[in-house]
């Protein structure tokens, strides 16, 4: 905001970097887990046997899913911490 | 013993019974009187039952009913709707749910408006809301129908009157607030309706009563007892001569940049759905919307991690159940859904046997993939509440995504095309009244549609996920993330997207609808194309901003406000 003084000004950016290095982050986990694990490399995954699974078809069904629920959980606890380091909670 | 005496139809009675005695109950508890509380349900839906509402607003008739009938005739390419239906919350927490709760006010395309500073951007978004949203409606009531035919042996018409007549009175009485509140208690109905089922299944074929593990577990009876359920099933399509369960790209499955093409286009298109956005306005504050975007997933998860089991054991229940089975010593149940005709056998060779095959030419078994979640508790012989619940469920689910679409179309016709385009005006209780109206008028045509299912439905239901990829998500996350984006370059891209799509989808669905899968674009098929829409607008969007004036000051500190959760806590809602 152009009104802010330049201090806040700055911590604002810090934190929008900061958000901004999380989300990298866990985006790139998310391209893993499901595009990765799951489509492009389900064929060899699928060698090998996770119980009655095979590993490639677990992650296209099951796998990519859990690691979407625990993403976004890391993500809402990470925040929550940042909003306070920030002081813009 | 009661159980039997009542059987599967008394139990369905008093089952749909009490769940819409609960609706109709919520709906008088919850009316109200403001458009803040029409639109947005006052903005004080706590952030676990708002992913509750999510959930059950997420999950369709089609999540319910049909996905896990998908999944069984798919095997791995169902992975399209597994990763595709929820990769997208990721999405949706990471890149918008926050932002578009900060910025406050009520609709997704008043959001697009604003940041773009043009209600003609605004009217585009608005007349994609209503155009997604009715495709996607008329799909809910045939699953409404078709519960009530089958287990109330109801006209499918009579059927889709009923729940039309619920779903108007708490989407016209208590609006967003309403909406949400039976959304909660749907979400409650259809999880128990679909775990149920599935738990004792899971425990009966294995012997674990989780079915997440239990499809990954050994069978426990039959004469495979000991082989791994999927080495059974993988067994059973090679002797039928289908391509194995598990098997990823082999012929008479999808290609892999298909499924990868797919799955991006549904995540991406999940986070874009007016309907779903929508719901997160509907919390306290920016974190109160990441954490439901947490429960959402959470709640969405449980199901979306059940189907892939229910599937395959549904499948393989289904084969040993009937293959090489006398026509004349079917189950009851293979007769009531054969008078539905959604389930047909052809004695092809004459031999009075059902045989089930591969090869379509000797093939004597058909079965919708819509009934497969229905009669799966028919087929594993469990008790006859079980299947009224399930019945139940089924309701829930199509009713309570009807209802939040309705919401969205009642929205962009009173506020973003009434209020803020024809009559600018308008006193805030005459917004609520049209907006009641609207929602009234939607019910009607959502009603028509029920009755009267258009053909091309289910050719147009890839617009909805491919419009919503191609035009809003990346519109959206460029309207937080890059302050340079413009106006020119928005509706460019917005453009780009859909005609793109659009046109991609058109000719293959509707102009030339005969054309193989030679003439696809790079080997992505209608449903995937959406993935590539996005890149264009991506594309369209980065680079004609590049060359146009930048956004108006205010825009880009609209812009930096909307970047920080601070001070959307705990405010209180204007009443306009």
């Amino acid at each position: 905001m152009s009104e802010a003084p330049r201090d806040e000004r700055e911590q604002q950016s810090a934190y929008w970097r900061a958000n901004l290095k999380v989300m990298s982050l866990l985006l790139s986990i998310w391209f893993i887990a499901s595009f990765v694990l799951g489509i492009l490399l389900v064929e060899p995954l699928n060698r090998a046997k996770l119980g009655g699974f095979p590993l490639g078809f677990w992650f296209a069904h099951q796998g990519s899913i859990y690691v979407f629920v625990v993403l976004i959980l890391i993500y809402v606890v990470w925040m929550d911490r940042l909003d306070k380091r920030f002081g813009v909670d | 013993m009661a159980t039997q005496g009542m059987g599967v139809q008394g139990w369905t009675y008093l089952l749909v019974g009490i769940t819409f005695a609960i609706y109709i109950g919520i709906a008088i508890w919850s009316r109200v009187g403001s458009t803040a509380g029409f639109y947005v349900a006052g903005r004080g839906v706590p952030a676990i039952a708002n992913g509750m509402a999510t959930g059950a607003d997420w999950m369709s008739a089609a999540s319910f009913l049909s996905m896990a009938g998908l999944i069984a005739f798919m095997g791995y390419s169902g992975t399209i709707y597994l990763m595709g239906w929820t990769g997208g919350y990721v999405l949706l927490a990471l890149l918008l749910a926050p932002y578009l709760r900060k910025y406050g006010k009520f609709t997704t395309s008043e959001f697009v408006g604003d940041r773009y500073y043009s209600n003609a951007a605004r009217l585009v978004a608005a007349f994609c809301t209503i155009f997604v949203s009715f495709t996607y409606i008329a799909g809910q009531m045939r699953g409404v129908g078709l519960v009530f035919s089958r287990f109330l042996e109801v006209e499918i018409n009579t059927g889709v009157l009923i729940g039309t007549a619920i779903v108007f009175v708490y989407a016209t009485l208590g609006g967003m607030k309403g909406i949400t509140y039976t959304q909660v208690a749907q979400y409650c109905v259809l999880i128990v309706a679909y775990m149920v089922p599935a738990i004792a299944i899971s425990s009966k074929m294995t012997g674990v009563p989780i079915p997440q593990l239990g499809f990954g577990a050994a069978l426990a009876e039959g004469q495979s007892a000991g082989v791994f359920l999927l080495e059974v099933l993988d067994q059973l399509h090679r002797d039928l001569g289908l391509p194995e369960y598990t098997a990823a790209f082999v012929p008479g499955k999808k290609s892999m940049i298909d499924v990868f093409c797919i799955t991006l286009a549904l995540m991406v298109g999940t986070a874009g759905l007016p309907h779903v956005l929508i719901r997160f306005f509907t919390v306290k504050n920016a974190r109160a919307a990441r954490w439901s975007a947490l429960w959402a997933l959470l709640f969405i998860g449980l199901l979306y991690t059940t189907a892939p089991a229910v599937a395959a054991f549904a499948r393989v229940n289904l084969i040993q159940t009937l293959h090489e089975r006398p026509y004349a010593e079917v189950p009851p149940w293979f007769e009531s859904w054969e008078t539905t005709g959604l389930l047909g056998f052809d004695d092809k060779n004459g031999d009075g046997l059902i045989q089930m095959s591969g090869d379509a030419g000797t093939n004597e078994l058909t079965v919708d993939r819509d009934i497969m979640v229905l009669a799966n508790p028919e087929i594993a012989e469990l008790p006859a509440w079980v299947v009224g619940l399930v019945a139940a469920g089924g309701l829930a689910a199509a009713l309570s995504t009807a209802a939040g679409l309705l919401l969205v179309i009642a929205s962009a016709i009173s506020h973003d095309i009434g209020k803020s385009i024809l009559l600018p005006d308008m006193s805030a209780k005459r917004e609520l009244w049209m907006a009641r109206v609207a929602a009234g008028v939607a019910v009607l045509v959502a009603y028509y549609f029920g009755v009267n299912p258009p053909g091309f439905v289910a050719q147009v239901v890839a617009f909805a996920f491919g419009l919503a990829a191609s035009s809003f998500f990346p519109i959206l996350v460029l309207g937080v993330f890059s302050r340079r984006t413009t106006k020119e370059g928005a509706i460019a891209g917005m453009l780009g997207g859909i005609l793109f799509t659009g046109g991609y989808i058109s000719y293959f669905r509707l102009i030339n609808p005969t054309a193989t899968s030679d003439a696809w674009l790079f080997g992505i098929s209608p449903e995937g194309i959406g993935a590539i829409g996005m890149l264009i607008n991506f594309a369209l969007a980065v680079t004609v901003s590049r060359f146009t004036d930048p956004p108006p000051e205010e825009v880009q500190d609209l812009v930096s406000e909307i970047r920080l959760p601070r001070s959307s806590g705990d405010e209180e809602v204007h009443v306009h």
